[in-house]
């Protein structure tokens, strides 16, 4: 069981990374976070101060993106029968993807968001806390996201859809992911709090989103 | 072994496709579903291998098997074609048998003469071909009950008598075979017929 699902979250990756999909995320994200600072303007200050919430907003659109082909793709080419009728339960199924997607789109994300902070003028203190928040909180987002795609995989053109559809379903972890990163860099409330909450959504996300999809799966599949 | 199916109706977007269809397969023997286009031949398929659940009826095998005791052959291949043909395979085998096995896949490859494309992307290859490779991915992992949808949709003459070899082979194993087509088959041994419905 343990090979069969590291063979879906290797695939899931391998096809995200040679589809491009991984470097449009990257450099979308890389876009909205170079552009912000000229639209705000010379004030250092106020960059540094909303700089955590840019990567953050980033970050979740660059996410979402992603997102579209997850199932559709499958189901496209008939995969998804195929893994339906597997031995491997659906819900995994949709997690192994969920883990490789997140491999592919998520992670590097997470590695380049200390540079992109940079140019957003945050502290080193800041730096560390927003890529941290995103290590955890980003996950969250990859499985609310997989669970529409879910949802999007039997219509023929999901697309943004997606996007729309599951965007309020993520402002939880965008307002505890940045309300975490505030705490350390202007303080007073305690950092713990919010990033115990963000945990427990990535977590509360991972075990919904294999149901979830799972069922929106086998109506696809019908 | 034994498949059978009683008085079986499906539908598909609110139209009925076949009503009342009984059939029973034994352990050796091939089901032949004839019928024109829209007869549900496809539906009928996917009703036996469980992704869309009949209307009224039921499907029994006998006996009662684990969940993935078939393997089902769609229309459409399954296949990435981002990937080569060989990384396809060995998802495959991860996926059903819990191990990646490189020894089985040229015997398997070369029973549908396709050994020597093992490491080309299957983006580069013909529909016959990329058939091929489908038909290969069967040969990994032994299941009794072999549900075919058009098996030699685009294989060339060379093509068809590989496959009907690969499922000669399989009924001599006891195996069964339910295969939609609209040619004859030279191993069918029993037959139905889906009529068109208006």
């Amino acid at each position: 069981m343990i090979v069969a699902l590291a063979a879906i979250a290797g695939q899931t990756a391998r096809l995200t990374l040679k589809g491009g999909g991984a470097l449009v995320g990257l450099v979308f994200f890389l876009a909205v976070v170079v552009v912000v600072p000229f639209g705000v303007g010379p004030d250092l200050k106020l960059l540094s101060r909303i700089g955590p919430a840019v990567l953050w907003i980033a970050a979740l659109l660059a996410t979402l993106l992603n997102l579209d082909r997850l199932f559709r793709d499958d189901r496209d080419d008939g995969s998804l029968d195929l893994l339906a009728l597997s031995d491997v339960p659906l819900g995994l199924t949709v997690l192994a993807k969920c883990v490789g997607a997140w491999l592919a789109t998520g992670l590097p994300l997470v590695v380049v968001s200390p540079l992109l902070g940079l140019l957003l003028g945050i502290e080193p203190a800041g730096l560390g806390v927003s890529a941290l928040t995103l290590l955890v909180g980003t996950p969250a987002l990859t499985f609310i996201g997989a669970t529409g795609a879910a949802l999007m995989a039997a219509l023929a053109r999901g697309g943004l859809l997606i996007a729309v559809a599951v965007l309020p379903f993520t402002i939880p972890v965008l307002i505890f992911g940045v309300s975490a990163s505030y705490a350390v860099l202007v303080g007073p409330a305690p950092f713990l709090p919010p990033f115990l909450i963000l945990v427990a959504l990535t977590l509360i996300a991972a075990v919904i989103a294999p149901v979830a999809g799972a069922m929106a799966l086998r109506i696809a599949v019908e | 072994m034994q498949v059978r199916a009683e008085g079986l109706s499906a539908m598909r977007g609110g139209r009925t496709v076949f009503a009342d269809v009984r059939f029973a397969v034994d352990a050796g023997e091939a089901l032949a579903v004839t019928g024109p286009n829209g007869s549900g031949k496809s539906t009928l398929l996917r009703v036996i291998a469980g992704l869309l659940g009949p209307v009224a009826g039921a499907i029994v095998i006998d006996p009662a098997a684990e969940d993935s005791a078939l393997h089902y052959l769609g229309h459409l291949d399954g296949l990435k074609t981002a990937l080569t043909v060989r990384q396809n395979l060995v998802f495959w085998q991860a996926l059903w048998n819990g191990r990646r096995d490189d020894e089985q896949i040229g015997p398997a490859l070369a029973r549908l003469g396709i050994e020597p494309l093992a490491d080309l992307t299957l983006g580069v290859l013909s529909a016959g071909q990329r058939r091929r490779v489908a038909l290969t991915r069967m040969l990994l992992a032994k299941r009794l009950l072999w549900l075919l949808d058009e098996p030699a949709t685009a294989l060339d003459a060379a093509g068809e008598d590989a496959v009907a070899a690969m499922v000669e082979a399989h009924l001599r194993e006891g195996g069964i075979a339910v295969v939609a087509t609209h040619r004859p088959l030279p191993y069918a041994v029993r037959l139905l017929a889906l009529g068109a419905r208006p």
